[in-house]
C-alpha cells in the first residue's frame, strides 16, 4: 500500500522522467506558455545551438507585457523596443511552429488568462512560463510555476525541467467569507500572515470551505499571488466547478477523451492523513477587505486600520517600513481611508477576469469617478473584453468615467505606455506594490476590484462595505 | 556558462530586506532581446536620479564599492518577478556571489544558470559579514565553492550548504540543456507512456 499523498505529491510523481540519487529529478512539462519579454534570448539560444522546440504543440505564445492597450496597436507600436520584442515573438512563433495568439487576435490577452480560457490549462498538468504569476494555473489543480529564461530555453529544447521537490504547505481558509470580502482579500491576508518569504521552499495547497466556495476566477486570484508569498506554486484540488469551467473549451478533451480525463482528474486530491510540512489556518470570517500600505505585498492591513509606524516592526523590517512610508508619502497613524488617490487600475492576471469586472461594475453602476481621479479598466483578454461589452459592463465603466482599454498586462507592470507619473497614487487590482512597479516613483495600493471601484468613486481608499449598505 | 570556483573580492553591504527584482532591474530594461549590457542599469532607480546622475549615497556608487563582486543583502533577496534580467544585470556589473539569509525561489535558480552563487547563511553569520562588508574596499571576502565556505576579511570562516548537482554544474560551468539532452531516451519513453495514460495532455 502506498503512503497517503498530497495533491502536489501525486502530480509530481506522475511527471518524473528521471530521478538521480541526490533527489534531483527531470520533470516533464505538459504546457509551456510563452510571452515576448522573457523568451527572445531563449529562442536565440535554440538558434545558436541548432536546436528545435521539442513539443511545439504543447507550447503556447501570446504577447501581453509590452502591448499598448489603445486602438491601432495591431498596426503599429510606437515604442521601438517594445515593437521589436513583439515582432520577435511573431517571428519565433512562426519559425518554431508553436501555437500563437497575435496582437490582432480577439483571443489575445494576458498569458495566464488566455491559457485557462482556451482550455490549455487542465487539472493534473505541469504548466510553466517565464513569468512568476504562472502560479495562477494552480487553481485547476495543475502544478504551475514561473521560470527564468534559461529554463524557458531548457523547456523549449527538452520539454522538461531539472527540479528538486519542494515541501508541502497547507493553507486552509475555514468557514464562510463575510460580505464584501473576496478572493483578493484572502490571498493578501495569507501573505500578510505568512510574509513574502513565508512560502519559500514550499508548494501551497489552498483548501477549506471558503476556497471551495470560490468560483474558478476567484481561485485563480488566490493562486496567482502564491508567488507573492514566496511559494513555488499554489494549488487547489479540482472539483465539479473546475470540470464545469474546463468543459467545452477549445483545447479541452472531448468525447471519450473527456471521460478518461475526468476519471483521472477525480483522483487529484490530497489523501486523508497525507503529510504537510507546514499548516496555516485562517478563519474566513476573520478576513476583512484589505489594502496594502507599503511597498511589499506583505504590508497588508484591513481597510479599517491605520498606517503603521516603523517601530511597530522588528529586525530588518523596521528600516524597510521606514523606507516604504517615505516612498509612499504616508504618516504613521493616519487612517487608511484618509489616503487620497490619483488613479485606479482594474485589470492584470490577478483581477482581469469577467468576474472581477462584474464586481467592480456592481459598485460603479450609476456612479461617477471622483473629480481628478483617472480610471483605467484593462480586461485580461479580448474575449473577456467582448463578454464585458455584451453584459453591459463596459458601458457602466465608460459612464462612470473610466477608460475602457484593450487587453494586456498594462499598468500592472507599466512596460507599455500605461504608467503612473512620479508621486501619483493608485488603487490597483494588480499583484505588486514594489517601488516603481507602476511607473517611476508611482505609489501602489493593492486591493480587490470592488475596493478599487469604491476608491474610484470617493477619491480615497474606502471600505467597500459602506457602499454596499447604501445600495442594499 | 562561466565557472565559479573561488572568488576573493570586495563585498558591498545592502542590508535592506525584500530587495525585489524590480529594484534590481526595472522593467524598462526588460525590452532587450539580448542578455548582455544590463550592468549599467543594475539597481537603476536606486542608483541614478531622473536626469541619469549617480546618487552618491547608493552603495555601488561609493568609490570603495564600485568594483564589488559580492553582495551581502537583507532577507528574501530577489523576490518578485521571474526576470532573468536580474542575474544578467548583476553578472554584467561584476557580481558573482550574493549572501543573504534567504532568497526567492526563481531568482535563486536563475543565479545558478548564470554562474552566480547565491549563498544562504544564518542571521548571525550574515550580520558578521554585513559588518565586514561595511569596512569597504580594504577588506576582501573569500567565497570558496569547492570548500563551501565564506571567509571574512579578518579570517572568520562560515560554512554554507549548496545542492550537490547545482554545485557540480557551477564548478564546471556546465550547460543544463546539454546534460538533459543526454537523457533523451528517458524523455521519449516518458512521452510514449504518457500518451497512453493521459492522452489528452
Amino acid at each position: 500500500m502506498t503512503a497517503p499523498r498530497t495533491l502536489y505529491d501525486k502530480i509530481w510523481d506522475d511527471h518524473v522522467v528521471d530521478r538521480s540519487e541526490d533527489g534531483t529529478c527531470l520533470l516533464y512539462i505538459d504546457r509551456h506558455l510563452v510571452h515576448e519579454v522573457t523568451s527572445p534570448q531563449a529562442f536565440e539560444g535554440l538558434r545558436m545551438s541548432g536546436r528545435k522546440v521539442r513539443a511545439p504543440e504543447k507550447t503556447i505564445a501570446v504577447p501581453d507585457h509590452n502591448v499598448p492597450t489603445t486602438a491601432g496597436r495591431d498596426k503599429h507600436i510606437d515604442n521601438e523596443e517594445s515593437r521589436i520584442q513583439v515582432e520577435a515573438l511573431d517571428k519565433n512563433a512562426n519559425d518554431f511552429g508553436i501555437n500563437y495568439y497575435p496582437v490582432n487576435d480577439i483571443r489575445q490577452g494576458i498569458v495566464h488568462i488566455v491559457g485557462p480560457e482556451q482550455g490549455w490549462t487542465l487539472p493534473g498538468m505541469t504548466v510553466v512560463c517565464g513569468d512568476s504569476h504562472t502560479a495562477t494555473h494552480g487553481a485547476f489543480g495543475a502544478l504551475a510555476h514561473g521560470i527564468g529564461t534559461s529554463e524557458v530555453e531548457h523547456v523549449l529544447a527538452t520539454q522538461t525541467l531539472i527540479q528538486k521537490k519542494s515541501k508541502n504547505m497547507k493553507v486552509e481558509i475555514t468557514g464562510k467569507l463575510r460580505p464584501g470580502v473576496t478572493a483578493k482579500d484572502i490571498t493578501l491576508s495569507v501573505i500578510g500572515a505568512t510574509g513574502t518569504a513565508g512560502g519559500t521552499g514550499y508548494v501551497i495547497e489552498y483548501c477549506g470551505e471558503a476556497i471551495r466556495d470560490l468560483s474558478m476566477e476567484g481561485r485563480m486570484t488566490v493562486c496567482n499571488m502564491a508567488i507573492e508569498g514566496g511559494a513555488r506554486a499554489g494549488l487547489i484540488a479540482p472539483d465539479e466547478k473546475t470540470f464545469e469551467y474546463v468543459k467545452g473549451r477549445p483545447h479541452a478533451p472531448k468525447g471519450a477523451a473527456w471521460e478518461a480525463a475526468l476519471a483521472y482528474w477525480k483522483t487529484l486530491y490530497t489523501d486523508e492523513g497525507a503529510h504537510f510540512d507546514k499548516v496555516v489556518t485562517i478563519k474566513g470570517e476573520d478576513i476583512a477587505p484589505v489594502v496594502t500600505w507599503g511597498t511589499s505585498p506583505e504590508d497588508v492591513l484591513p481597510i479599517t486600520g491605520s498606517v503603521p509606524a516603523p517601530e511597530d516592526f522588528t529586525g530588518g523590517k523596521v528600516e524597510a517600513a521606514r523606507r516604504s512610508l517615505d516612498y509612499m508619502g504616508l504618516t504613521p497613524g493616519m487612517k487608511l481611508t484618509d489616503i487620497k488617490i490619483d488613479a485606479v487600475f482594474i485589470g492584470s492576471c490577478t483581477n482581469g477576469r469577467i468576474e472581477d469586472l462584474r464586481a467592480a461594475a456592481a459598485i460603479l453602476k450609476g456612479k461617477k469617478i471622483a473629480p481628478g481621479v483617472r480610471g483605467m479598466v484593462v480586461p485580461g483578454s479580448g474575449l473577456v473584453r467582448a463578454q464585458a461589452e455584451e453584459e453591459g459592463l463596459a458601458q457602466i465603466f465608460i459612464d462612470a468615467g473610466f477608460e475602457w482599454r484593450l487587453a494586456g498586462c498594462s499598468m500592472c507592470l507599466a512596460m507599455n505606455p500605461d504608467q503612473l507619473a512620479p508621486g501619483e497614487r493608485c488603487a490597483s487590482t494588480s499583484n505588486r506594490n514594489f517601488e516603481g512597479r507602476q511607473g517611476f516613483k508611482g505609489r501602489t495600493h493593492l486591493m480587490s476590484p470592488a475596493m478599487a471601484a469604491a476608491a474610484a468613486v470617493t477619491g480615497h481608499l474606502t471600505d467597500v462595505r459602506e457602499m454596499m449598505t447604501e445600495t442594499v | 556558462m562561466e565557472k565559479f570556483t573561488k572568488l576573493t573580492g570586495i563585498a558591498a553591504p545592502m542590508p535592506l530586506v525584500n530587495i525585489d527584482t524590480d529594484m534590481i532591474i526595472p522593467k524598462q530594461f526588460l525590452k532587450t532581446i539580448k542578455r548582455s549590457g544590463l550592468g549599467v542599469n543594475l539597481f537603476d532607480e536606486m542608483r541614478y536620479d531622473r536626469e541619469g546622475r549617480e546618487i552618491p549615497d547608493f552603495v555601488l556608487n561609493k568609490p570603495q564599492y564600485r568594483e564589488a563582486q559580492i553582495l551581502v543583502a537583507g532577507d528574501n533577496f530577489g523576490c518578485g518577478s521571474s526576470r532573468e534580467h536580474a542575474p544578467w544585470a548583476l553578472l554584467d556589473f561584476g557580481i558573482r556571489a550574493v549572501i543573504s539569509t534567504s532568497f526567492a525561489d526563481i531568482f535563486f535558480n536563475n543565479c545558478f544558470k548564470n554562474g552566480i552563487l547565491p549563498i544562504v547563511l544564518p542571521q548571525d553569520a550574515v550580520e558578521v559579514l554585513m559588518k565586514d562588508a561595511e569596512k569597504g574596499s580594504n577588506a576582501r571576502m573569500t567565497v570558496d565553492l569547492e570548500a563551501q565556505s565564506v571567509t571574512s576579511s579578518d579570517g572568520q570562516v562560515f560554512h554554507f550548504e549548496v545542492d550537490a548537482f547545482k554545485k557540480h554544474c557551477l564548478l564546471n560551468g556546465l550547460d543544463d540543456i546539454g546534460l538533459t539532452m543526454e537523457k533523451v531516451t528517458a524523455i521519449d519513453a516518458f512521452e510514449k507512456k504518457a500518451a497512453t495514460l493521459r492522452p489528452w495532455a
